[in-house]
């Protein structure tokens, strides 16, 4: 190239930041999020909705000698309901919707990275999960005496991880549908497995000792596991290195898999 | 400023299917700075794949791009902010309006012209407030276009930038693309309209499959493609009753019922020829049509040629097959 093209071209390189494209890309996400009653209904209400379920449950059952009270059974649920409801099972059909509207191919065909179409579109599920997260906590602390985290850096770590977590696997379990309504439905295992095996309307310290060991390594139950064990304290070292590695490993086996078979286009 | 400059270089490109078909096979061409390059064909004839490379969307199977000097896939973001492209089709969420949709954009795009200039450029300022999903398909076309004129590319690619639109609209869209190019703007544009790059297109290739049968700038490719002649003989006269052909200069000719079409490279020659000849035996040639070669003509000739080709490789294919099972029939006996 001469000298001459270098210096006569207006923009020679980009002159909006990835941190820039994200919160545009984000805010046009919540536009939308906003305008689409069902699936704000669905990420919104029923995280909110869904741990009242739990309480008569939870009385009933026999926490003596688990260390744990109603309330901070509850709690880790009541969290782990946000992730499931208004972070994975939302994004899976934000990310199958944009696929067939062909709105992620033509995304990619302007300044955007991948990876910051993916996470920008992912901000506002991310932030509702992170308000509800923190007004379950606080309801909570004010209705059921769930009293103040023995360790709460660990219980911090474990809503992070989850946050990152769930955006990712959303991202693969968008991948293997060729529709919205589709999307729905590839979300289902997930959900369903999580709810019932991630300890968070069975606590792990009440299943069979087997069977709670593999219910250990889903992926929500590192989130619970350190959030429930942030607030009881009550977490070995091995227990808490435990956590962490499992939440670890799923987040990069989940970016792993979006880089590798995330799909950008409708299948025609 | 060396005008002439390639901002486009493209070097034996191919392009390669999961499931195995080749869809660019072996595709080469430049675009210099401030010209307008079109490329035509037939459905399936490999544009969309080829642009589609160019404009850095995947990776070549083989071949290589340039892109104002660097390669549009690998150093994507040393290319991005410098073109602005159409997609074949948009891609916009529809329960956006319109403005939010260029506001969006504006957001991700480094030197973003103001929203009101890129709608009205388009002429789109008076449904800024209309959902995506309430527009016309022409009305998404240029809704897209503003985005792709966004930021100022220097380079600027349109897959079919007028389909769905009507006949002003396109009219506008073409007055546009003029108006860019004449302020310095490299146009690729693929389309399957031949007009619109015979109209518009400095030069222009036609790809059949997956191969550039002919480029050159419009005049050239016309001019490259033999006239016509045709007529009705005259009741009580046969073919042979005719001049000699090749007199005449005729190239070709064909025989369908009474109606004679003859081919020539020297228009003048030919058709001085024959209306002399019936002239001089006084009678009428009734639906006489008598047209220089066109870009339709060398569009539709690449396609027949082609696909004859295509016939006739088929049937030596199987001819080989025969000749082999017969042989190795006799191979048997012996």
């Amino acid at each position: 190239m001469s000298a001459d093209t270098v210096t006569r071209t207006a923009p020679a390189e980009s002159t909006v930041t990835a941190v820039g494209r994200m919160t545009s890309l984000a805010r046009a996400e919540l536009t939308l999020l906003a305008r689409s009653r069902a699936t704000f209904f669905a990420a919104v209400f029923v995280p909110l909705i869904l741990p009242l379920s739990l309480r008569s449950t939870v009385e009933d059952m026999d926490l003596k000698g688990s260390g744990l009270s109603v309330g901070s059974v509850i709690l880790p649920s009541a969290i782990g309901f946000s992730l499931l409801f208004a972070v994975y099972s939302s994004l899976v059909s934000v990310y199958a919707a944009r696929r067939e509207e062909l709105v992620l191919k033509r995304l990619r065909t302007g300044e955007l990275r991948d990876a910051e179409i993916l996470m920008g579109a992912a901000v506002p599920s991310v932030l509702i999960g992170l308000v509800q997260s923190l007004v379950l906590t606080a309801a909570c602390a004010a209705l059921m005496d769930v009293g103040t985290p023995e360790a709460p850096l660990l219980a911090v770590l474990g809503l992070l991880l989850g946050l990152m977590m769930w955006p990712a696997l959303a991202a693969v379990t968008a991948s293997f549908s060729r529709s919205v309504e589709g999307a729905q439905v590839a979300a289902m295992p997930l959900l369903l497995i999580s709810m019932v095996g991630s300890g968070t309307v069975v606590p792990f310290e009440v299943m069979p000792d087997r069977l709670a060991r593999f219910c250990e390594l889903l992926p929500l139950s590192p989130v619970i596991t350190l959030i429930r064990g942030g607030w009881a304290g009550n977490l070995s070292t091995s227990e808490t290195l435990g956590a962490l590695a499992t939440a670890l490993a799923w987040i990069v086996l989940a970016v792993f898999a979006v880089h590798k078979w995330f799909r950008w286009e409708p299948r025609r | 400023m060396n005008t002439n400059e390639p901002v486009i270089e493209v070097t034996d490109l191919r392009r390669v299917y999961g499931g195995g078909f080749e869809a660019v096979r072996g595709v080469s061409f430049e675009v210099a700075r401030g010209e307008l390059f079109a490329l035509l064909g037939t459905n399936g004839a490999g544009k969309t794949s080829t642009v589609e490379l160019i404009e850095g969307l995947a990776r070549p199977s083989g071949g290589q791009v340039r892109v104002l000097g660097h390669d549009p896939y690998s150093e994507r973001s040393a290319v991005r902010p410098r073109i602005g492209l159409m997609l074949q089709e948009g891609g916009f969420p529809s329960e956006l309006t319109v403005s939010e949709t260029v506001r969006m954009w504006a957001g991700c795009t480094s030197g973003a012209r103001p929203e009101s200039e890129a709608l009205s450029l388009v002429g789109l300022t008076r449904r800024a407030d209309v959902r995506v999903k309430q527009l016309s398909g022409g009305e998404k076309r240029r809704l897209d276009l503003a985005l792709a004129l966004l930021g100022r590319p220097e380079v600027l690619f349109l897959d079919e930038p007028t389909t769905g639109l009507d006949a002003e609209g396109r009219q506008e869209t073409w007055e546009l693309v003029r108006e860019l190019r004449a302020q310095g703007t490299t146009v690729l544009l693929t389309t399957h309209y031949l007009e619109e790059a015979e109209g518009l297109a400095d030069r222009l290739a036609i790809l059949h499959a997956g191969k550039i049968a002919v480029s050159g700038t419009p005049a050239e490719v016309t001019a490259s493609q033999p006239s016509r002649i045709s007529f009705e003989l005259p009741s009580g006269y046969f073919p042979g009753d005719l001049p000699p052909l090749d007199s005449l200069g005729v190239t070709g000719h064909e025989v369908t019922g009474r109606v004679i079409r003859l081919r020539t490279n020297e228009l003048q020659r030919a058709a001085t020829g024959l209306l002399t000849w019936a002239e001089q035996a006084g009678v009428e040639l009734r639906g006489l049509d008598i047209r220089s070669g066109s870009l339709e003509e060398a569009f539709l000739r690449i396609a027949r040629h082609v696909s004859e080709q295509d016939a006739q490789a088929e049937r030596a294919g199987q001819a080989g097959q025969t000749e082999q099972s017969q042989f190795s029939e006799k191979e048997h006996v012996a």
